[in-house]
């Protein structure tokens, strides 16, 4: 099982900004390991972002995003209490679903 | 009785070819077709765009792409895009050399901004590229960064 992501989603102005740090390895697949063999490429393929039933983030990623990837984004709307669900999905199949709610 | 079956079949059919069509990726609503894998197969910034379907886009000054001039460390290289083109749809981030040249590509409903953070991994002293769609139309900004120490490995 995945570790759990840190999300921090905070109201301001009608605007909500959402802070995500996922953890994942994001392993490229042309890393050596210290007997030199490559280590198969393993990371995060798709991210969703839902503000209640709406989706407010997709995001497709390559390999090139950074281990633990960092995520900032910003949508209009959004009141405190009300719950952000963030989902991804790597290679391997294996997914991680967290939930927070807004703050102000 | 037979109107009921007739109703499941379709049913039935309709959630199969749904199946069928995500596996495919032609659910995806950003790129159509089997695009979604060759994007992130591409291997330069032309091959890309040949992907995607699209010419080179234009610069543009409404898109302010944030990275540091040096990053000492490639592995985790911070980019902030902000764009303030009418209607930002998607924002799409790229290093030319990177042996996987896309590195990510954000699809954002109406009420989303066009705003990113994030840290993306850079094997060397190169372009980042970001590609927003605005209305329908692609357009396109980048700045060099200088990486000391590469983070592709």
């Amino acid at each position: 099982m995945a570790n759990p992501m840190k999300i921090r989603a905070t109201a301001k102005e009608g605007v909500t900004e959402v802070r995500i740090l996922m953890t994942h390895e994001m392993e490229t697949g042309r890393r050596k390991d210290e007997a030199g063999n490559l280590v198969p490429a393993w990371y995060i393929t798709d991210v969703t972002v839902m503000h209640g039933q709406r989706t407010v983030l997709q995001g497709q990623f390559g390999t090139s995003v950074s281990k633990n990837p960092y995520l900032v984004f910003r949508f209009k709307g959004g009141k405190p209490g009300e719950k952000i669900a963030v989902k991804w999905l790597d290679n391997h199949g294996e997914s991680r679903l967290d939930e927070t709610e807004i703050v102000e | 009785m037979d109107r009921e079956r007739r109703k499941a079949l379709k049913t039935g059919g309709s959630i199969a070819l749904l199946g069928l069509f995500a596996s495919l990726g032609l659910a995806h609503p950003a790129f159509a077709g089997a695009a979604k894998k060759s994007i992130f197969e591409a291997k330069s910034l032309d091959e890309l765009l040949d992907a995607m379907g699209v010419g080179l886009p234009e610069n543009s000054d409404f898109i302010q792409l944030t990275a540091p001039e040096i990053a000492e460390n490639g592995a985790f290289v911070p980019v902030t895009i902000t764009s303030r083109l009418p209607r930002t749809e998607q924002i799409t981030i790229l290093v030319e050399k990177n042996p996987s040249t896309l590195t990510a590509n954000f699809i954002l409903p109406e009420g989303t901004e066009g705003f990113i953070t994030t840290r993306i991994k850079m094997g060397q002293t190169d372009n980042v590229v970001v590609l927003v769609k605005a209305d329908g139309k692609f357009y396109r900004a980048s700045r060099e960064v200088k990486v000391t120490l590469g983070g592709c490995g």
